[in-house]
């Protein structure tokens, strides 16, 4: 693994050989060197502490808070925080904390399966064009580039608003928006990777140990399966990390225009939508919706940043 | 009596890293005097480079710092002078190239504009009087048609060409001091020869002296009066280029001597080239004694208990080892 | 720059714009039943209209036909009639436009001003206190959503402080300084939101490419010269730091102009990007589609002109 083969030594002097009589350098396999160097950026520990949280609660927190998340109670409607409704009631006097625990799922959902997506088209495309060179590598990269200079959310709204009755008719109305949303936010982010993925291929190609492998007659998919792809692995696991953020902020987006998931169901994008008539009486209702997204994105981000100290073997303090 | 330029004593440059303190120049001493030429060797990661580099105090800081010692230019400390005080002995007294010519340019200007920028400061010329300076100086280190060649870019330029433009540069205030980092390294044989010539030239022309930092023999042995030979963050050897090749006393030279590939040798005999056995020892937290000693076949018990000082074996000889 | 440099780069527009509006037909066409048909049930659109329409885009044509037609026509300037405003859907964003563009170019304006010298400062004293302050400000403004900032402003600055309004007024009944003041007054928090992103982001950039240049050779050979530090960084630091911004700032427009919809939609700021939306939510498919093609444009056009200064700073491109 050379992804994290070189420790960061200080400056000018590569004083990384030992010598019996020199001090023993402690020696860590490749991912415990990741953890370690990962640790030190605070926060990006922090933000894997939050972002856990987030994720359990969502996960577990039906399991505890069995408040449902429509019933409706105009006599309770518009409260602020209580013990009842610890966060408070929206203008339905249904329980906000319900709501943006369903929420949480569905954007969490839609984060990594946009992820997914994207990352599987990109790696996909940038294996292909960093394998094939020449005429196909120019044509994806032409099309990466034209796909880069897409207007993302004009276009993601263009496709939903000319599909979404279709889809919900073949697979019902959650099923169909979430494919929908998912395969269009994940189909309008692979650029990235795909050309982290190429740009690898084409400094690893021939690097000596790729060489060496093809000397010895390894296939093709050997090659790239075996000793291209986890060298790209760093970078990759990076921007997947970014993208879930971005899908994030993308579905948020378009609940918060209303042209995502359908109004009865609790989105965090679509609670913040909701909550921006009342944001004069009822404050708490928006903040507790969008804070979710943003510390969400937040913790991803920093994450994100970590893993890139961690997995960036150039990288000097 | 010559006068001295450079006089640096018990130089410490040490840098701070996650692993703890790189020791990169632990206690270096050596003499440039006026108009001479001396040549520093020692292998890769041996402080050569970080010698060279604090004496004009390019060094980050941090993660650099100085631990100790003195850099005297012409009799002044400047260890510690503040920026503004060295930026008028930095290019006006003492001039410094680069090993890598092909990224020692800038390459958004063009070579007359970051030659010109030099001669404007020190100088105090306008615009238009610095780039003929600037076109003077192209055709000084014989750069052909200096006149237009002043407009191009670095990347329009050869590595050789671009080693002369780092020349014309770092010589237009005309310093008293050249220090040269690997000048050569990074061209081709042939050019190298040429580069070198050049620097020869420029020399006997503008009086200055040379510090020639190189890890090749052979270049030394032609070009310089006397040698400093570095290891490992310190001096083991100092003496008169003759002296050192005809009578290396320090092992450690005279294994860099031996590895010197002899074409004619090699030829008739099938000689194999000798290499000395071992690597570096780490700069973090050296051991006490000799920096040498585990790699040296005379190596006694008092080698790796102390450090041996620097003694005076001969006239202007200078050797740390206790043989 | 040679400026056959410059002609070549601007015929590269072309295959860009054909690749976008064969890429946007397509999904036009591949959309399930035909986007007319339900205008032609509306009674608010004449049957000789709808009837002109279905002729003009001859919907039994294969489908390159109808592209080879729909191209033309919006090459010709000729985008259609929107039923809904009842107006030519050319005149109706060219009303519209302006507004967009100086909301854009106003947070762009702002968001450089502030993040380049930001930026610079952190780059050159990586790991200081500023730069970590710097660092973790510029992470919270790009991960805080559009959408939520602008409604924190609301709550802050309309709500709580009644010092700007929250709502974007076209017909300001007053004239001479006051109305330009009211205009500046009601632009302050959609310029903010979108400023705060971009120049978030712009830190970022600006800090790792600075990050990246400061460790070059150049740059120590700079410092050789005597010219002192802060001639250093300005002269031979940021200017090459820059080159690289420029791209990323650009590939970044896409982002932006998503982030202009969400900023107009709140503040209901008259522009395209709130125009799309209620063309949207009206079913109002010549305007969607002509929208969504003039962000396409202006995406392409930001290229252009990242292009053309990538290569104004970097002098090793216009030789190749």
């Amino acid at each position: 693994m050379t992804v994290t083969q070189s420790a960061p030594t200080g400056v000018p002097a590569p004083a990384a050989a030992a010598t019996a009589t020199t001090r023993k350098k402690q020696h860590f396999s490749p991912w415990q060197e990741v953890w370690r160097r990962f640790r030190r950026h605070r926060l990006a520990l922090a933000s894997s502490i939050v972002l856990g949280l987030i994720i359990v609660t969502v996960v577990f927190g039906p399991l505890v808070w069995t408040v449902p998340i429509n019933e409706i109670d105009f006599a309770a409607k518009l409260q602020g925080p209580s013990w009842a409704h610890p966060l408070g009631t929206d203008d339905l006097g249904q329980d906000v904390l319900a709501r943006m625990i369903y929420g949480g799922r569905i954007s969490l959902a839609v984060g990594l399966a946009a992820m997914v997506v994207a990352i599987f088209v990109g790696v996909l495309v940038g294996a292909i064009a960093g394998m094939a060179s020449g005429k196909v590598d120019a044509a994806l990269m032409w099309l990466s580039d034209l796909f880069l200079s897409l207007p993302t959310l004009p276009l993601l709204l263009l496709i939903i608003y000319l599909f979404r009755d279709s889809l919900k008719a073949v697979f019902g109305v959650e099923g169909g928006i979430f494919i929908m949303i998912v395969v269009v936010i994940g189909g309008l982010r692979w650029m990235p990777a795909a050309r982290l993925v190429r740009a690898q291929f084409l400094s690893l190609r021939e690097k000596e140990f790729v060489e060496a492998a093809r000397a010895l007659g390894a296939s093709r998919t050997r090659q790239v399966v075996q000793h291209i792809l986890p060298n790209a692995l760093g970078p990759v696991i990076v921007a997947a990390t970014i993208d879930v953020a971005a899908a994030i902020i993308q579905e948020s987006t378009l609940s918060f225009l209303g042209l995502g998931f359908p109004p009865d169901i609790p989105t965090w994008g679509r609670l913040l939508a909701d909550a921006k008539d009342y944001l004069d009486i009822a404050p708490h209702w928006a903040l507790a919706s969008g804070a979710a997204i943003f510390l969400t994105v937040l913790s991803i981000n920093f994450i994100g940043d970590g893993l890139r100290d961690a997995l960036d073997p150039r990288r000097v303090i | 009596m010559v006068e001295t330029l450079l006089e640096i004593h018990g130089l410490k440059t040490w840098f701070k890293t996650d692993d703890g303190m790189v020791r990169a120049v632990d206690g270096v001493d050596l003499r440039i005097d006026h108009g001479e030429t001396l040549g520093v060797v020692g292998e890769s990661g041996c402080g050569k480079t970080v010698t060279a580099r604090s004496v004009l105090k390019l060094i980050d800081m941090p993660p650099g710092r100085f631990e100790g010692g003195r850099i005297l230019w012409r009799g002044r400390d400047l260890i510690p002078l503040d920026d503004q005080e060295m930026n008028k002995i930095r290019a006006r007294e003492i001039a410094i190239i680069f090993q890598e010519p092909m990224t020692s340019l800038n390459p958004v200007y063009t070579v007359g504009d970051q030659i010109a920028e030099v001669i404007a400061l020190h100088q105090k010329l306008g615009r238009k009087q610095a780039m003929e300076g600037a076109a003077e100086m192209l055709r000084l280190v014989n750069i052909p048609n200096p006149q237009h060649r002043v407009h191009d870019y670095p990347h329009q330029f050869s590595g050789g060409m671009r080693q002369r433009v780092m020349i014309a540069m770092a010589l237009s205030c005309q310093p008293k001091l050249l220090i040269a980092d690997e000048p050569t390294t990074a061209l081709d044989v042939t050019i190298q020869a040429q580069i070198l010539e050049l620097m020869h030239e420029m020399k006997d022309r503008f009086g200055m002296a040379i510090m020639l930092i190189t890890h090749a023999m052979g270049v030394v042995a032609e070009t310089c009066q006397r040698v400093t030979v570095m290891y490992a963050g310190k001096v083991v050897e100092e003496a008169p280029v003759g002296e050192l090749f005809g009578q290396p006393r320090h092992p450690y030279t005279q294994g860099l001597i031996r590895s010197i590939p002899r074409v004619d040798r090699a030829a008739e005999k099938k000689q194999r080239l000798e290499a000395i056995s071992g690597t570096v020892p780490s700069l973090l937290d050296p051991p006490p004694g000799c920096r040498f000693a585990a790699r040296c076949r005379y190596a006694s018990d008092i080698c790796v208990r102390e450090m041996p000082p620097l003694k005076e074996v001969a006239p202007g000889h200078f050797v740390r080892c206790v043989l | 720059m040679s400026r056959q440099w410059i002609l070549r780069r601007i015929l590269l527009v072309i295959p860009a714009m054909l690749g976008i509006s064969v890429l946007l037909y397509t999904v036009l066409a591949l959309a399930p039943g035909d986007p007319f048909s339900e205008l032609a049930q509306n009674p608010a659109v004449p049957p000789e209209v709808a009837a002109a329409l279905r002729a003009k885009f001859g919907l039994d044509d294969p489908v390159w036909v109808r592209y080879g037609h729909w191209f033309t026509s919006m090459m010709r300037g000729d985008w259609g009639f929107s039923f809904v405003s009842r107006m030519d859907v050319d005149t109706l964003i060219l009303q519209r436009l302006p507004t967009t563009l100086i909301v854009i170019g106003a947070a762009q304006l702002m968001a450089i001003l502030v993040a380049l010298p930001v930026g610079v400062l952190a780059g050159i004293r990586p790991y200081s206190v500023f730069d970590q302050i710097a660092n973790t400000l510029a992470f919270i403004g790009f991960s805080l959503p559009t959408f939520f900032t602008g409604l924190l402003l609301i709550l802050v600055f309309s709500i709580q402080l009644d010092w700007l309004p929250f709502v974007y007024r076209a017909d300001i009944n007053a004239t001479g300084w006051k109305f330009y003041w009211e205009h500046i007054r009601q632009s302050i928090m959609p310029v903010m939101v979108l400023g705060l992103f971009q120049g978030a982001s712009l830190v970022r950039y600006v800090r790792s490419s600075v990050l990246d240049v400061v460790k070059l050779d150049y740059v120590i050979t700079a410092r050789s010269k005597g010219i002192g530090e802060r001639k250093v960084v300005t002269k031979h630091v940021v200017r090459n730091a820059l080159i690289p911004v420029v791209t990323l700032v650009m590939l970044q427009m896409p982002v932006v102009f998503g982030g202009a919809i969400v900023t107009e939609q709140i503040f209901r700021v008259p522009g395209i990007g709130s125009l799309l939306i209620s063309a949207m939510l009206a079913n109002d498919t010549p305007v969607v589609m002509a929208v969504t093609f003039v962000f396409s444009c202006l995406v392409v056009l930001c290229n252009l002109i990242a292009d053309v200064l990538y290569a104004w700073l970097d002098p090793r491109i216009s030789y190749r």
